[in-house]
């Protein structure tokens, strides 16, 4: 096997193609892509294999069963409901944000984008705590909102509240490189030509952000549905009132309830996929008015 | 549409872009603002088109007031170093964008838009290409498409911010003069900005010199080059030789020796006398010349760039020359002006 393995030199034997100057050893190359799928298989592949099977370890009926008991199905309610609400509301704030940072100078721009990532920065936990700080019965606005019969926390409200700041930097962090590296210059272009403000935002800047913003919207929704921390900690885990789809997974499997808890996560992991599966066809699809609206 | 500018004065956050600019521009006049990066000349085209408001002075199209309407109002054409199409649309939805969106009122009927696009897709020669997206257009064409969607508008002011900046050489000189005849033809007034010296003075029916925020000139092309009226519109505008002389009672010296030019009116003491290499000849002894040593002979093209060493105190001389006479290395030389009326060195030394 020793002839396999090109000497340093470079000496190949006749029957081997000429190296280019980026590629490496063949033995190189194997151990390098060998350990990448191996990676891959074991942290990607198996646990999303284990959750499938799990699942379905009693059949596609039982499976079916369990999905239809109302407060799973009151938890995938929920937990869409909470996508619906979240997801527009960052897509209008994270556009705003980013039209702000990226087109415009003023001081505390660099405050600004600091702040838009704190949700990242931040555990999900100390997110949650935030609202119970915020809204609790010990807080200032607490007495206030209790004696107005307003229920934020251990509600849907606090739980859409937690979601949105969980996800608000999505939308925006995708959206402002994209538009910092497109400039200016269209939208004076089309201020120019006549346009006004909104309609340069309409039919100037708004198609040539679209498939950044698709990828934010994407990966928001993809966060809204899965958050567990933050929602945790404001939810209050009323069964069949304030238990989300990941709430619901983590009470049905403390129950040792294996095949419920696996049959919801399932359902997670599905939308997850169908997230992905979603982003790559438009890829596939649009890739030269992607590519276009990126060069140029 | 004539346009004038009045003590304009721009800052950028405290740094001054444009100091006290004034600048009166016909109507239909082909202008070109020259100057080399951070002279201010793109912040006076972006003042005129409402893209930048000015910190002080007031800028006029026609009698009206500009400079306190938005770039909407001031109804102008503006065109990109970098086209800054729109890059989702087809050739044919870029040129008819600004009449689209006017409001219902001010707005043609959408066969009339086509019409008047169609009609100015060809004026730019662009027939045929309607359909595409800019992406499948040269950067040539790109430009081309920008000129027409800016003056699908009917702007009172065409503006262009160095147009054949990001593209060849060969396409800039094609598309330089083809600039030209469409302004001709369309009569359009005319801004544009460049750095390229030679882009102005074959294009401009006026060049306005400018450096660090100020207006060092403005005049036509030949007044430019013949008459520079600062040291710094002399070392832009064209090849220059600096050499420091002496003025005593109105004659120019070089050390000890008188090289026969008078200035007069200028002031005693020490000077800088400015002359282009082309205006010079290389004679074998005479009196009343500059003598020095050739160090080095190139050839560039048609001409022949000759280095003379005139002694240690005064540095070397650049001197162009016709190819056919060449100059060994290490051959003594004198020079002298051309005879007559070669305008560079009738130029008079400008004080230090």
């Amino acid at each position: 096997m020793a002839h396999d393995i090109p000497d340093p030199a470079g000496h190949h034997g006749t029957s081997e193609m000429v190296r280019t100057a980026t590629s490496e050893s063949r033995l190189a190359r194997y151990v390098l892509i060998g350990l990448a799928l191996c990676f891959m298989g074991l942290f990607v592949l198996m646990p999303l294999a284990a959750v499938f099977t799990e699942a379905m370890r009693n059949g596609p009926g039982e499976f079916l069963t369990v999905l239809s008991d109302p407060e799973t199905f009151s938890a995938i309610r929920l937990t869409l409901l909470v996508a619906v609400i979240a997801v527009p509301l960052n897509v209008v704030f994270g556009v705003a944000a980013a039209w702000a940072i990226a087109k415009f100078e003023f001081k505390g721009k660099a405050f600004l984008t600091t702040l838009i990532d704190l949700p990242f920065s931040v555990s999900p936990v100390i997110s949650g705590l935030v609202f119970i700080l915020l809204f609790g019965s010990h807080s200032l606005l607490g007495p206030w909102l209790q004696g107005n019969g307003i229920q934020i926390l251990f509600a849907v409200p606090g739980i859409v509240l937690a979601t949105v700041f969980v996800t608000f930097p999505f939308v925006a962090r995708e959206l402002i490189p994209l538009m910092q590296e497109q400039g200016t210059s269209d939208e004076e272009a089309a201020l120019s030509l006549g346009a006004s403000g909104w309609q340069t935002f309409w039919y100037v800047t708004l198609p040539n952000i679209k498939w950044g913003l698709l990828y934010g919207v994407l990966l928001c929704n993809a966060r809204a549905m899965g958050e567990f921390g933050a929602v945790s900690v404001v939810s209050g885990h009323i069964r069949g009132l304030t238990n989300t789809m990941p709430l619901q997974v983590e009470i049905l499997y403390n129950e040792y309830n294996f095949v419920a808890a696996f049959a919801v996560a399932t359902l997670l992991a599905l939308l997850a996929l169908v997230t992905l599966v979603l982003k790559s066809l438009l890829e596939m699809k649009f890739s030269e008015q992607i590519a276009a609206s990126r060069r140029h | 549409m004539e346009v004038r500018v009045q003590n304009i004065r721009k800052e950028f956050s405290r740094f001054p872009a444009l100091n006290d600019v004034s600048l009166d521009i016909r109507s239909g006049e082909l202008i070109a603002l020259l100057g080399p990066s951070g002279s201010g000349k793109t912040t006076l085209l972006r003042l005129v088109a409402g893209l930048e408001t000015p910190t002080d002075g007031t800028i006029y199209f026609g009698d009206e007031d500009a400079s306190r309407k938005t770039v909407q109002q001031r109804n102008i054409g503006f065109v990109f170093q970098h086209y800054a199409l729109f890059r989702h649309m087809t050739v044919l939805d870029n040129v008819s964008f600004g009449l689209k969106i006017r409001p219902a009122g001010r707005r043609p009927s959408s066969a009339e838009i086509k019409r008047r696009a169609m009609e100015l897709i060809d004026l730019v020669q662009l027939t045929g290409l309607e359909k595409r997206y800019p992406a499948q257009l040269s950067g040539g064409q790109r430009q081309r498409v920008a000129l027409a969607r800016a003056m699908a508008v009917e702007p009172n002011v065409l503006l262009l911010d160095e147009p054949f900046g990001a593209l060849d050489a060969q396409v800039r000189k094609e598309l330089r003069r083809w600039l030209r005849e469409i302004h001709d033809r369309t009569g359009h007034t005319t801004i544009f900005v460049t750095h390229d010296q030679e882009e102005a003075l074959e294009l401009a029916d006026r060049v306005v010199v400018m450096s660090k925020g100020q207006i060092e000139q403005v005049g036509t092309p030949d007044e430019i080059y013949d008459t520079p009226v600062s040291p710094f519109v002399f070392g832009f505008i064209g090849q220059s030789n600096i050499l420091p002389v002496r003025i005593e009672n109105g004659q120019l010296w070089i050390e000890d020796r008188s090289i026969g030019i008078s200035a007069p009116g200028e002031k005693d003491g020490a000077a800088q006398l400015y002359f282009r290499p082309h205006d010079i000849e290389l004679l074998d002894g005479c009196g009343g010349c500059i003598a020095g040593l050739v160090t080095a002979s190139r050839r560039v093209a048609g001409t022949r760039h000759v280095e003379l060493d005139i002694g240690s105190t005064q540095g070397k001389v650049e001197i162009e020359l016709p190819r056919k006479r060449p100059q060994p290395i290490g051959h003594a030389s004198h020079f002298a002006r051309h005879g007559g009326n070669c305008s560079g060195t009738d130029h008079p030394p400008v004080d230090l």
